[in-house]
This record gives C-alpha cells, structure tokens and sequence, in this order.
C-alpha cells in the first residue's frame, strides 16, 4: 500500500471518499488510552501534544494511515511518539480475549479474599521508577518490573492480573490511536466529553436525522443547526461536494458552526455549506414574518447570553492546558473543564476534555452567504428536506414556517430534548394538513461487551437520545389545483 | 428514487410522469409502490384510481377515487422503500440501517461490499450514501432473490450504483478482484465468522466492517474471530421507542370530583387553531405505543487493523 508523501494533500485529488493517510494541516482525533482523552489536533511540524508530563512532538503522525496507534516512547531528546504495527495491535486484542472461562475452568481457583489494600504490595519505589527512565527504560519495561515486584500480583485472577496491567501500562506506556475526524468519531467525542457542545445529540440519533431527511448526494438540504455545526458538518459529508446544506438563522446572527472545521473538507466541500437569513428564504407573501420575527429575536437573546458566559468560563481554564497545543488555538474549542451548564447529560467523564490544537489552512471556508441565485433557486425548487436540531428550543411554531420552504413530498426530521413541543407540534402539523406520516420516535442504544464466558451490556449507558418528529411535507388542497371530484 | 443527474431531483417543479415509481400512501401503515402507465387503475378499498388522472401532478399531491376516497403520492426514498418492499427474507428497518451507513462511514465515492443482499432494503439506503460516484456489489447465495432484487433496483433507478451477483459469500468468499480497494463491508450471514477472512482481504486498512446477527451465540463468535485482524470491535443494539399522540380535554368529573382527561380519539383534528376557549383547549396527551419492535439483531462493528 501507498504511503502518500506528507505535505500533498489528498484533498485535492479527485477521488471525495474517504482519506486514508494524514497529511501536514490535516484535521485528527488522537484517542488517548482508549478514550481517556480525546483531543483534536491539526498536524504539523510545530504542533506538540502535552501526554502526562511529557510533549511529544505530533510530526511522527504525518503521512501515516488513520487507524495507526503511537507509544511513547524515551529517546535521547526526551520522550516521541512512536508508532507501533498490527502485531502490537492485535497482540492486545489477543490478551483480551484469552479464554478466561471462569465459569467452567477448573485451573482458576484464585479469588481476592487474600488481598488487602495496605499499599505494602509494590515494593518498587518511584525512585527506582525514576532510575529506570533515565536509563532508557520502555513503558512496557517498566510495567513489567512493577508487576514482578508486586506481591500480590500472583494470586490475583486473570481478570483482576489484566486490569492491573491495563492500569500501569496507561501510565507508563500511554497509547495514542490516529483516528479519523469523520462524523461518527466528531459526534462520540463530543458526545463523551463535552455534549452541551453538541445539545447531547447522540451518534444513532444524528444518524436517524440523516436518514429521515433522506440526505445523499445532489439534496438541497435546509438545517437549522444549534449543534454547534456537527449537524451541517454529517450533512455535507453525505453531500461529497453535491447539492447544498444551508444553515439558516433568525435575526442577525449566524449560529455558530465552528465544529465543521474539524472534519478535513476540501474546498469542494465547504463550498457546499452556505447560510442564509430565514427572512431571505422566504416567500414573503404569505407568511407574516414581522411578527413572527419579534418572537425569535426574544428567544435568541436569551440564547446569546448562555453562549457569553459559555466562554467567558472557558477562558479562565484555558491556560492549564495551553502547552498542548502549537500556534492558534480556536478558542471557542478549546475546552478543557466542564463548564456548569444546565443539561440534562452531564460529561461521563470529567477528565481532560476536548481540546484543538491547530495551524489553520487558509482555502474556501465553510458557511459562506447564499448567493441571492441559490436562493432564488431554493424559492422556485424547494429544498429536498429539512433538519432541526434546536434541542433547547420551542419548535413548534418554527417547523410550520419552516416546512413551506420544502418540495411537495419532501421529508424531515426535528430533533428536540422535550417531547411536549414535539407532540404539539405533530398535532398541529396534522390539524393544518401539512404533513404526513407523521411520527414521533426515541432512539435507544446500547453497547453490548463480548468477551468470552462474559457478554454482557455495558453498565453504565447513555439513557437519553432525545425525541425526533419525522414526516413528510405534502401538497395541500390549495396548491394541488382545482379537484375533479 | 435519486440519480447522478439533479435535475431530476424532486423539487416544485417535478411532476409525475408516465413510467415514474410512485408511493401510494393510505395510511402511515399502510402504503404501496405503483409504477405509473397510462391505462392502468390502482385500486383499494377507497375506490378507483386512474393512473392517468396522477400524470402531471406534484409529488405530494393528493388524489381521489372515483368514490371520492383519496391517498397521497409522495416521492420514493430508500425509508418509504424499507416500508413496501416485499419481503423475501428479514429486512433490515431504519435504525438499523441508518446507524449502519452512518458507522460505515460511508460518503459518496465509496465502494461497499454487502451479503447477503435479502430484499434489498439496506442495499437501497447504502447506493444512496455512495452515490454518485461509489458503488454497492451486493452478494446472495439465491439466485431467485437476486434477480428479484435486481428488478427492485432496476424499478428504483439504481441499477448503476447496484451490482448484484449471486456468489455464496460463506463458502467461496468475496471475489479477488476487489482485494483491497473496499471502504466498508457489511455481512448479514447466518456464520458470519466464515466470511471474515476474505472481508479483511477486501478492505483498505483502517476500513470498517459490520455484521448484522440476530442471536448473541453467533456475535460471541464472530467477535472472537474478528480480533485476529481487527480493532476496535463493539457491538450495540439500536431501537426505537414509538410515541403516539391524543387529543384529550380535562372534564370537571361528577358532582364537583377530580378534574377527569377524557381521550378523544387518536388522530382527531381541531376545527381551527385558536377557535376555542381556554377551558375548552384541547389537552395533547402524549405516550408510547404499547408494542414495539424488541429485538432486530446486534450490530458488530470492527476497523481492519492497520499493517
């Protein structure tokens, strides 16, 4: 297999799939021990990520396959990352899944009732840790010798013996797995780290949205996006550099959409991302949007003054972490704290949260104006669906201004937190006669752990994944002409 | 249903042709894929429809019998197509389809191999994610079912972002001719754990996998099969909860007792928005339906290690 040289950037070939292999600029998620810390980087020479208390330069990742894990590893300039191969890979996955049959196996007898936690079992001290770095000690040295001069180590079980392993080796030999920022590895980010980002909008619900709106290639797809842009983002992906997304707003101000960034679009891409006034959208004739414009303006003042002290806290934790990152920093991403926000999921984990590190590269930026051509086009065509992802706010009235902008048969999908908008909204939707197929629906996941002689769903899980209102717009009486009947 | 050329798409100004696929929609439960020709009569328990009577209407329009009953004519897509296809076999329904394609990271471009291909269900929603440059090669062991599948395709509009072949993926594998130069691969197989070995000579490295399987015995040994060359192997389930709602309104109960919600019927609609009082405004109750899809299968998904 290729290995594309660093500095060219696959972009610009014609093939839009997916990219295989990094390249200088390009946009990654570095998973660190198995998602203990999930940072977005950009890559370049300067760029370094900051893992314990060690920078290690992120230049080794140019040009390597997404999929690679990297060790740190010490070195006569301190400590780099190095990138290990399948058998390395595949080796873990093998001491997982050695048959630790305790159900059935005679050989496990050990159980814990010798153990006692009186921190007397490890006999190496963190000198003699110390000692062995300097001397050029590998992580996985290091574990080793921890576990040969652990007392206890022997007559624990299997299970508990690979926990301790998994435990030291996160410390000593930590792992940094290349992931490929694509809309499934954006989402599960976010989603465990920081999800008030992303109004807690759960993958397989992002997915549903995708679905229900029948979003492929050539759409012309209408979003009102309040997710920090993951919606417009999944979108355009699905869109490969055909049709539109168009991220509409009320009032003044654009709602941000800072997460597309992330994925590495090409110009083709992003220049398939527009935004537009709900005002220019319209077809004024009918719709009497003053009014309806005073209600908006009110909501989104409100929504303003969160995103301010949003930040506001923000700032105040950026500095901890500031050495993980190079140049610029987009600092509406940069977080690094969960902030006390009200919602309903809090993070899972409170650890290091997502954080980007970048040297931006200048080409079409995403979310530019609709020209006054698109729009007009959109007036004559109609959009070929609609996606609401407005978690926090009431939808109802905005769906029925929204769907006339939408073809005759057209489908779409609104994501909402609360389940009252929604039912008030479907029975409105109903009573008007603008739609149909209505349906109201939850999504439900669950991840399941398979292991040998211990398959079990997972114990902790996500218990809500919002509501989604799905249906299709139809003609109604008026517009369908005159009747035979 | 979608092509390469997007003037086609359905839009204002899209009217219904002769020869186009329509879905005929009575009820959300109950809906049908009529190809329209001049000279043909749909009928249901509503009356007559002339065919010829749709031709130059909007998609979405609604249309009556000769009875005065009516139905609704909307556009294709692959969810309407999940819900009149015929089913030859067990289909795939749309959380599992749409996790799928989106776990898959499937995007316009990709190639995707897919067995057995069933009734086609998913195959429709993954040749809208490829197109329109990608492409499905979709395999089943019956030959019968894959001719029929290939008529579905054909009906559709998809034929050139579908191959279909008949080829027993279990026993023979995947065709050598597509070693590593595959995006995603998806396996509904009753021994999926036969067919890995050529799925990871298929993919490009850090290419992704799934296998759809009913029962846990059969993820229990795909999983242990997949760790010799895969990573990051999860499995989920992924359902829906359907909610349901009714229009009520709150009822001073009998001599003075407890405010009562009496439950209109489901579906009734207000005469218009804001006529009434607000005491009498209509109270819209909202619960889940009582049944519900419990189990369709457990989804694996596995990244092919990289070399």
């Amino acid at each position: 297999m290729a290995v594309e040289s660093a500095g060219v950037s696959p972009s610009q070939k014609t093939s839009p799939a997916n990219h295989r292999v990094t390249w200088e600029g390009c946009s990654v998620l570095l998973d660190i021990n198995d998602g203990d810390r999930l940072v977005f980087a950009r890559l370049s020479s300067a760029a370094t990520l900051k893992i314990g208390n060690k920078k290690c330069s992120l230049r080794p990742l140019i040009g390597c396959p997404f999929g690679s894990l990297f060790r740190v590893e010490m070195g006569a300039n301190g400590s780099h990352l190095a990138r290990c191969y399948s058998s390395c890979i595949l080796a873990e996955n093998a001491a997982t899944t050695q048959d630790k049959d305790y159900l059935h196996s005679s050989s496990e007898m050990k159980d814990n009732r010798s153990l006692f936690d009186n921190n007397t079992a490890q006999s190496l001290s963190s000198e003699d840790i110390d000692a062995m770095k300097r001397e050029g000690a590998t992580g996985d040295e290091i574990v080793e010798a921890l576990i040969a001069n652990s007392s206890t180590f022997e007559k624990k079980t299997t299970l508990s013996q690979e926990k301790y392993k998994v435990k030291k080796q996160k410390k000593y030999a930590p792992k940094v797995l290349l992931r490929r920022p694509c809309s499934r590895s954006i989402c599960e980010a976010y989603f465990k780290k920081y999800p008030t980002r992303i109004g807690s909008l759960r993958f397989d619900a992002l997915c549903l949205l995708l679905s229900m709106a029948n979003v492929g290639a050539y759409s012309d797809v209408l979003v009102l996006d309040m997710v920090g842009g993951l919606l417009t983002g999944a979108v355009a992906e699905r869109l490969g550099g055909t049709g539109y997304v168009c991220s509409t707003h009320f009032g003044t101000s654009r709602n941000p959409i800072d997460i597309v960034r992330m994925f590495n679009f090409n110009s083709e891409v992003n220049s398939r991302i527009v935004h537009a006034t709900f005002t220019d959208l319209c077809i004024s004739r009918e719709n009497d949007i003053s009014s309806f414009h005073q209600d908006l303006i009110k909501t989104e003042g409100e929504i303003k003054n969160d995103k301010i002290l949003d930040e506001s806290i923000q700032e105040t934790n950026v500095s901890s972490d500031r050495s993980c990152t190079s140049h610029e920093i987009f600092n509406a991403e940069m977080i690094v704290q969960s902030s006390p926000q009200t919602d309903s999921n809090p993070p899972i984990e409170d650890d290091e949260g997502i954080s980007v590190s970048s040297t931006t590269v200048k080409s079409i930026s995403p979310g530019r104006q609709a020209s006054s051509e698109l729009v007009n086009s959109w007036k004559e065509r109609g959009f070929s669906s609609l996606i609401v992802a407005a978690p926090e706010i009431e939808v109802g009235s905005l769906v029925q201004k929204l769907l006339p902008l939408l073809s005759y048969s057209a489908p779409f999908a609104i994501y909402n937190h609360c389940l009252q908008p929604l039912a008030a909204c479907m029975h409105r939707l109903q009573a008007s006669k603008m739609a149909i197929s209505l349906q109201i629906s939850e999504p439900w996941l669950r991840e399941y752990q398979v292991l040998p002689s211990r398959t079990h769903p997972h114990m902790q899980m996500s218990a809500f994944g919002g509501y989604i209102l799905s249906g299709i717009r139809i003609c109604s009486d008026a517009c369908n002409g005159s009747q035979e009947n | 249903m979608f092509s390469s050329d997007p003037s086609k798409r359905n839009s204002f100004k899209r009217r219904i042709c002769d020869g186009d696929l329509v879905i005929v929609y009575e009820r959300h439960d109950n809906m049908k894929a009529i190809k329209i020709k001049v000279g043909l009569d749909f009928q249901n328990r509503y009356g007559v429809f002339k065919h010829s009577d749709w031709i130059g209407k909007p998609f979405g329009s609604k249309v009556f019998s000769n009875k005065g009953g009516f139905v609704h004519l909307l556009f294709p897509t692959p969810e309407l197509w999940t819900l009149v296809l015929s089913h030859r076999t067990q289909i795939l329904y749309l959380a599992d389809i749409s996790f799928v394609i989106s776990y898959l990271e499937v995007v316009p471009g990709c190639v995707v191999l897919e067995s057995g291909t069933g009734s086609g269900s998913l195959t429709t929603s993954l040749a809208r994610a490829v197109a329109p440059s990608g492409h499905v090669y979709t395999f089943d062991f019956h030959e019968q079912r894959a001719a029929l599948a290939r008529e579905d395709f054909i009906m559709n509009g998809l034929e050139s972002f579908i191959t279909v072949s008949v080829r027993d993926i279990q026993g023979e594998g995947f065709p050598d001719e597509f070693c590593r130069v595959v995006d995603s691969v998806f396996l509904d197989l009753p021994q999926p754990w036969l067919a890995l070995p050529s799925a990871a000579r298929m993919l490009k490295q850090d290419g992704v996998l799934c296998s759809f399987s009913p029962c846990i015995e059969q993820v229990q040994r795909s999983c242990e099969t997949l760790r010799h060359n895969f990573t990051d192997v999860r499995t989920f389930e992924v359902l829906l909860r359907m909610y349901e709602i009714r229009e009520g309104r709150m009822e001073v109960g009998r001599n003075g007792g407890p405010m009562v919600l009496k439950p209109h019927k489901k579906r009734q609609h207000l005469s218009s928005e804001g006529e009434c009082e607000d005491e009498e405004r209509p109270t819209i109750m909202v619960k889940p339906c009582n049944e519900a899809r419990g189990h369709t299968g457990y989804l694996t998904f596995a990244r092919l290690a990289c070399t």
